[in-house]
């Protein structure tokens, strides 16, 4: 096999990480609350920008800036449940869907207003790997990594906890699990926060690789959408693959035609796959 | 009923004496709020009946370039280029939305696969750049006054003509809400299973109204194109006038005919108002302010400016119960 072509495969398998992480959150939101986050990408800018901020104009350690950036979308996400989302929780979904594209204006411009249309990064760029012929970013690596620990972690968290139990309940029948004792605002609440923390994970690994500039969120968001929505929105698992899926379409096109084809083929796809399998690909 | 007739007809005459009592830049705010009124009028022939469409950008963008690409590679009048962009646009509409109507893609998953639509459309205008001009956009070629071409230095020409396609917009709104094919969308608005039980053709009503919708759209694109001598794939397709589209009109008020031109006037005012008001030290104070608004007009007027204060009309003079029924807001209408 061509060695390029290999290359792009495993470049694609790389990214496919970190599309997969953010898949997850916003599937777990969905699921739960049964609500899309239509400006889940630009809380992600967010995370990068406080990264930014803290480490390359403040002079904190980037581990440390990571953690607090973390811990800060996730509270934007607690934020942005209380604000926006728990007062229309009983109005039509699409509503929902619409007041978060009203953050995703928001938040674009006042990133504009605050840092302005520049592209910014902290500087820190890790080595490239060399393996046989191939090259390999050691910092996509590493995102890879994390991301896939991540899924695992939170897996184990759904699986394992008394609080992830009681998630998967509010995902299966919000109605009834309330009668089983469990609130389910309270529930929400830790969703939103955990989908908010995802989101800031993911803005440490991205920090590594890209520029941050204030439109960020709409180079990855609506591909983030729709990995959701071809592995069936709320279905963790199939988000998980349709996340590779979507990134190895966009590496092998990119590399035999160009990379917004390569976007094109990855959003024909999808529309012509919500024709075959409407409720998601991996659904039964 | 006569208060309202001479509501209009002093409406129409304002509309009709502004230009020889405005400078060339109001001119210019003027014709923008029209065209963009009559888009966001055309998306609200399908939002009012929570068919949301996050796709729109896709028929804009459809509409407005494949004229001026017929213009400048084959040089074909616009005349005949406008509406074999709105052919390709009621198509495109007629691919992706038959499909969806008859495996039932609704709510979430229809706003998603129409974002989809015109994230395609945009990136293959990107994407064929040697022919579209790419990302760096687009001008056809100007001839300087002529009507072959349908170009028009001098703001009155298009004064005249977005005034014709926004009224063309508004009847056409009105035709659809006198029409029979109103109660059969509301009942498929309000459930759709239900609506096909009592004999409705659920996929042809939608399909209806949506093809409208679109090919208006488009049509809008088109005279936009002609009128700015410019176009860019972030400006005329894509999500971000997908969106645009969306919440000028739900601003404005979707259940209104007028509500969408009043969304059109408010944005663009907002817009303009901080520019002047700023200068550019505030790139995104706009919609920064803009977005704020958006999530609090969902939350607490979800029927927009126009349809809030008609419903504190009704209120008034009806009492409570009327009011009460009015502001009563679909809770399902989206499963």
């Amino acid at each position: 096999m061509d060695i390029y072509l290999l290359e792009a495969i495993i470049n694609g398998i790389l990214l496919g990480g970190v599309l997969a992480l953010l898949a997850l959150g916003l599937n777990l939101i969905f699921g739960v609350i049964d609500v899309v986050w239509i400006a889940y990408a630009d809380l992600v800018m967010c995370g990068m920008y406080l990264i930014y901020y803290l480490n390359a104009e403040l002079n904190w350690p980037l581990l440390l800036a990571c953690a607090v950036a973390i811990a800060w979308v996730a509270a934007l996400g607690v934020l942005v449940h209380v604000l926006i989302i728990a007062p229309i929780l009983g109005s039509a979904p699409i509503n929902q869907l619409l007041a978060t594209g009203g953050l995703l204006f928001f938040l674009q411009s006042f990133a504009t207003l605050l840092f302005g249309t520049d592209f910014r990064n902290i500087g820190v760029r890790l080595p490239i790997i060399e393996l046989s012929g191939i090259y390999i970013s050691s910092s996509r690596l590493l995102a890879f990594a994390v991301a896939v620990t991540g899924a695992i972690a939170l897996y184990f968290f759904l699986r394992r906890t008394f609080v992830g139990t009681a998630i998967r309940a509010v995902a299966q029948d919000r109605d009834i699990v309330g009668l089983m004792g469990v609130d389910q605002r309270h529930i929400y609440l830790v969703t939103s926060a955990i989908g908010g923390a995802l989101a800031g994970l993911a803005a440490c690994l991205l920090t590594l690789q890209y520029d941050v500039h204030p439109f960020i969120g709409n180079t990855f968001g609506p591909l983030l959408f729709m990995i959701c929505v071809l592995g069936g929105l709320g279905d963790m698992i199939g988000g998980f693959v349709a996340a590779f899926v979507m990134s190895q379409i966009i590496a092998i096109g990119g590399y035999y035609f160009s990379t917004e084809l390569s976007y094109v083929f990855a959003f024909t796809f999808f529309i012509v796959l919500m024709f075959v399998r409407p409720r998601g690909v991996f659904s039964r | 009923m006569t208060a309202r007739l001479a509501m209009i007809a002093g409406l129409a005459v304002a509309l009709l004496a502004l230009p020889h009592f405005v400078g060339p830049y109001f001119m210019h705010l003027l014709i923008q709020i029209l065209l963009w009124g009559f888009v966001y009028t055309s998306w609200s022939i399908m939002g009012r009946f929570g068919f949301v469409s996050l796709g729109h950008g896709a028929f804009m963008g459809v509409g407005a370039y494949v004229p001026a690409l017929l213009w400048n590679y084959a040089g074909l009048t616009p005349w005949i280029g406008i509406p074999v962009g709105v052919g390709f646009a009621v198509l495109l509409g007629l691919i992706v939305g038959y499909p969806c109507f008859r495996l039932k893609v609704v709510g979430h998953y229809f706003a998603l696969v129409t974002l989809a639509l015109s994230q395609v459309v945009m990136l293959s205008i990107v994407a064929a750049r040697d022919v579209t001009g790419g990302s760096l956009g687009f001008t056809p070629k100007a001839v300087g006054h002529s009507w072959f071409a349908l170009q028009f230095p001098e703001k009155i020409y298009f004064y005249a003509i977005s005034l014709v396609l926004w009224f063309g917009g508004l009847a056409v709104w009105y035709w659809i809400d006198r029409g029979i094919g109103r109660e059969a969308l509301d009942a498929i608005s309000e459930d759709e299973e239900a609506a096909a039980s009592i004999g409705i053709n659920v996929i042809r009503e939608k399909l209806r109204v949506t093809l409208i919708s679109a090919a208006l759209t488009a049509l809008g694109g088109a005279i936009y194109g002609q009128y700015m001598m410019y176009l860019n794939p972030e400006t005329v397709s894509g999500i971000a006038v997908s969106l645009q589209i969306v919440f000028a009109a739900i601003v404005g008020g979707t259940y209104a005919a007028v509500g969408p031109t009043v969304g059109a006037l408010l944005t663009i005012s907002l817009n303009e108002g901080l520019r002047v008001a700023f200068g550019t030290n505030f790139i995104g104070a706009a919609n920064t302010i803009y977005g704020i608004l958006l999530v609090l007009f969902i939350i607490f007027m979800p029927r927009g400016i126009v349809g809030t204060i008609q419903d504190t009309i009704k209120g008034r003079r009806r009492g409570k119960a009327a009011f009460y029924s009015a502001i009563r807001r679909p809770s399902s209408a989206d499963q």
